[in-house]
């Protein structure tokens, strides 16, 4: 329905996008720029820091909802990530055939196969992960901790069990190996695949959010879940979705992740948690576009110091969260709450 | 006789350790304006919230209606016809006034006749139906949540202090909103401290104080009776306006 509106809105600001966070970011490129010193080579480390972020930002978003709608600390969440990423080795490993084909094709097909699966298996085991672990400890966040981890500690021990203790190679495809050349700058095929994946993604959560009432209800439920209720909406079923669109994403994330490291193991969760954890709590929680950009600056800011500074790299997203924390002690966009 | 829309009987209410409803027996008369008044902390905002669900009753009996809403979960009472309006609006801030009317309306699009009723006595709403909700007056704030409470029929309006903290040319319009929907016999129960507000709105009054009715009647009967209001909240009613 549309509804014209009869005067002139002059007498409240309209809403203003909030472009500072926004302009952090090629901020921080442009700085960069010089301290790098070689253009091809500031140009490789962006575009291996956006696809880094991207990656971070599909394993992130789906935990920043679920904070936001349901106060709920998951430090479990790295295990769907793992769990996606060896799932997918059960299509890739028996299907290297199509995977090292000169076949763009069949190279796309076996990887499809393996992120639906991966994706499927996610999304059943988040279910199952807030039905039994979850669930018993609403509003108990020291619980929620103790027994999320506690989960992903199990999960990890399962993929033990599974597909052994020891690491596991997951080659690219043939087709997304190697590099592109723009210039005298080398980008890598895969990178730039990441970045599309990463901006689809986005792309569709941002549809989701702002186009569909299943969206307006989230963005809602993340600001005042009491009220979505009194309006007649089950909040927890909501958040049932939410948290199983969560670890699906994690699932994609965790295939992503590993085809880029091309090497699995079993804590490759809850080794990249820190790395979501800064991003969420930078990005403002609850706020998915938050997310996106703190998880492009993480990430940028990563690369940039690993070319630069390798002895500081470990500390530089600690030192970018306190000086985001110190500008914007809730976030970078964050999300109005009752 | 005609059933009442809502009944409390000898509902208790615990929020932690602390016993903030202490048998509560309260009528709301179908089609009536009802209005609760009592002093801050006398138990008003925990008689909606439990009504609503949001608190269980922890003793006592809720009937709606007709039917018994003592264990029903809070979306189910909303889907069962009573819509709330809570002390601090509730609005979704980040949300636009079109999204937070579009939410209300669980039937679907809203219904364009109804919209431009609302917009009758809620200009404000229509004149800024794209803007973020965050960015309204209080006035126009409280005006959304009335509107978001109304966008479709229900059975019975629960609203609570609606005129706090808002200029008097605000508070004229939700007398007039509070009219119309008077005309149209929506039963309403309305928790408020502004006499002059509610004395000309009102059919029937209860006073709560400690957790408990203290007073019920008439809004008539306690108007017109000064001693009567000195002795149910220790100072003349005409001290709120």
């Amino acid at each position: 329905m549309t509804i014209t509106t009869a005067l002139p809105d002059t007498e409240l600001p309209r809403l203003r996008l909030d472009v500072a966070p926004l302009l952090v970011l090629p901020i921080l490129a442009l700085l960069a720029l010089p301290l790098v010193g070689s253009f091809p080579t500031w140009v490789t480390l962006t575009i291996a820091g956006l696809a880094m972020g991207m990656m971070i930002f599909i394993m992130a978003s789906g935990l920043t909802l679920v904070f936001g709608l349901m106060d709920v600390l998951n430090f479990g969440h790295g295990a769907f990530v793992s769990v996606g990423a060896f799932t997918a080795t059960l299509v890739l490993l028996p299907m290297q055939g199509w995977m090292q084909a000169d076949s763009v094709l069949l190279n796309l097909s076996a990887l499809g196969l393996a992120i639906a699966l991966a994706m499927l298996v996610t999304g059943a085991l988040g279910w199952a992960f807030e039905r039994v672990i979850v669930m018993p400890v609403y509003g108990q966040h020291l619980k929620q901790i103790l027994i999320t981890m506690g989960g992903m500690i199990v999960a990890e021990q399962m993929i033990h069990v599974v597909w052994g203790p020891d690491q596991i190679p997951l080659p690219l495809p043939t087709s997304f190996r190697g590099v592109i050349l723009v210039g005298d700058a080398a980008i890598e095929k895969y990178r730039l695949i990441a970045v599309a994946v990463g901006l689809v993604v986005f792309a569709a959560m941002f549809l989701v959010l702002n186009r569909t009432k299943v969206g307006l209800l989230i963005r809602a439920g993340v600001e005042n879940g009491e009220m979505v209720e009194a309006l007649g909406y089950r909040i927890r079923r909501l958040f049932v979705g939410v948290f199983v669109a969560g670890s699906t994403l994690a699932g994609l994330g965790g295939v992503l992740w590993g085809l880029y490291k091309e090497m699995l193991t079993a804590a490759m969760g809850s080794d990249i948690m820190v790395l979501v954890f800064i991003v969420i709590i930078i990005g403002g929680l609850g706020s998915v576009g938050g997310c996106f950009i703190g998880a492009l600056l993480v990430a940028l800011v990563a690369n940039y110091t690993g070319f630069l500074a390798p002895k500081i790299a470990l500390a530089s997203n600690i030192l970018l969260m306190v000086a985001i924390l110190l500008w914007r002690p809730q976030g970078l966009y964050p999300v109005a709450k009752r | 006789m005609i059933s009442p829309m809502l009944s409390l009987t000898g509902v208790h209410t615990h929020i932690g350790q602390y016993h903030i409803l202490q048998g509560v027996d309260l009528t709301v008369p179908r089609g009536e304006l009802t209005v609760l008044l009592g002093r801050n902390g006398a138990g008003k905002t925990t008689t909606l919230r439990t009504i609503m669900g949001l608190w269980h009753a922890s003793r006592g009996a809720l009937l709606f209606d007709g039917e018994d809403i003592t264990r029903t979960a809070t979306p189910d009472i909303s889907c069962a016809g009573i819509a709330y309006v809570p002390e601090n609006m509730g609005i979704f801030s980040d949300l636009t006034v079109r999204e937070n009317l579009l939410l209300a309306a669980r039937a679907g699009e809203p219904d364009t006749a109804r919209l431009e009723w609302i917009f009758g006595f809620f200009p404000a709403l229509k004149k800024f139906w794209n803007q973020a909700a965050g960015t309204l007056s209080g006035g126009q704030k409280q005006m959304l949540a009335i509107a978001r409470a109304i966008v479709e029929p229900r059975k019975l309006l629960l609203v609570d202090e609606p005129t706090k903290g808002l200029a008097p040319a605000i508070i004229q319009s939700l007398i007039t909103a509070f009219r119309e929907l008077k005309a149209m016999e929506t039963t309403i129960l309305l928790v408020e401290q502004n006499f002059g507000f509610v004395k000309s709105l009102g059919d029937t009054v209860a006073v709560m104080d400690d957790g408990r009715i203290v007073h019920s009647g008439g809004m008539d009967e306690l108007a017109e009776d000064r001693d009567l209001q000195q002795k149910l909240l220790g100072l003349s009613l005409d001290t709120h306006q």
